[in-house]
């Protein structure tokens, strides 16, 4: 199915696309279907700059498993930011 | 109509003027025949303005149609790859129901006023597509319309989904052309529950349609490029399409 599902997360920070690093400005959060990975569906992620244009974008497709593991990763990492020395 | 069963054909990137008197690209495919073809407009599916629904416009231009696919995602994205565009037209939240119809409005002046139309035109979508290519038969006088696994039709999609995609079941009435519908029984958006409400509704306004379901098809099954793809029903589906589009679109 083609679910439309999509969630917009504001972000700072930066990435690295085709054109080299820039600086993020929103994610792109979707479950649906995926232009490279060989599944039917996957959770997708765009990073991306709109004021840069449409080619300012990282993007990954993933199963929905390794999203869930990258997740728990992310929370882990940004927990340390609380617990460890800045 | 006279088909070129050769299947010579040329294609190119043209410019129509869409919504708003805007010019957006195009791909347009035509037959090298000196007949009088039939038009079909082509709706891309939410991966956008790609190689595979280029693909299938020239199928139809091998198959005797002017072809035409505007790229909905112009606005957003002029030059940028399909993928790109895409996630740009994403993030903003989809194309607009009124842009679309604007955009194949255009379109299908652009086919009627070809020297080799033979002044009947039809659309045909895929995906969200096939749910653009519902709504431009509800909106705009048309000759047949194809609706390929047309979410949000009859129920809404799901939370989170841009806001433009209301459901159109309300607006069966104005159903324009004979409607044929290409559906896969394992599909959830559409699912069966929502092609048996749509089936019924049209019969009980006395609309022209012709639904196939197809078993062990889920969404996207003449995707070639996918998993989910199913040759069986792809293969019954093209011709449905062939055989539908050659009685309505034809001369």
């Amino acid at each position: 199915m083609c679910t439309y599902y999509t969630d917009h997360v504001a972000l700072e920070g930066s990435g690295k696309g085709p054109q080299g690093w820039f600086s993020l400005g929103e994610a792109s959060v979707y479950y649906d279907h995926p232009v490279h990975a060989p599944a039917e569906h996957t959770v997708n992620i765009d990073f991306l700059n709109r004021s840069l244009g449409p080619s300012a974008r990282v993007a990954v497709e993933l199963d929905p498993a390794s999203a869930r593991e990258l997740a728990r990763a992310l929370l882990a990492a940004a927990d340390s930011a609380g617990a460890l020395p800045a | 109509m006279t088909k070129d069963i050769r299947g010579d054909l040329k294609a190119q990137t043209i410019m129509v003027r869409g919504h708003g008197d805007q010019e957006i690209e195009a791909y347009f495919a035509e037959p090298l025949g000196e007949g009088r073809y039939g038009g079909v407009v082509v709706i891309h599916h939410m991966p956008g303005y790609d190689r595979s629904t280029k693909e299938i416009a020239r199928r139809f231009a091998a198959m005797g149609y002017l072809a035409v696919m505007p790229n909905l995602y112009h606005r957003e994205a002029p030059g940028a790859s399909p993928d790109d565009a895409a996630a740009a037209a994403r993030a903003q939240g989809g194309v607009p129901d009124e842009r679309l119809v604007g955009d194949v409005a255009g379109a299908i002046a652009y086919l009627k006023a070809h020297q080799k139309s033979n002044g009947k035109v039809g659309t045909i979508g895929y995906c969200s597509g096939g749910r653009q290519s519902f709504l431009s038969a509800v909106s705009l006088p048309l000759d047949a319309a194809v609706a390929c696994y047309p979410g949000g039709v009859v129920n809404a999609p799901p939370a989170g989904a841009p806001v433009s995609f209301t459901p159109l079941i309300g607006r069966s009435k104005d159903l324009s052309c004979p409607l044929l519908g290409l559906f896969g029984e394992e599909d959830k958006f559409p699912g069966p529950d929502e092609v048996a409400t749509l089936d019924k509704e049209l019969s009980s306004l006395g609309k022209e349609h012709e639904f196939h379901s197809y078993p062990g098809a889920g969404h996207a099954f003449f995707d070639v490029d996918r998993p989910s793809y199913r040759v069986e029903a792809a293969l019954d589906g093209w011709k449905r399409i062939e055989a539908f589009f050659g009685r309505h679109l034809a001369s």
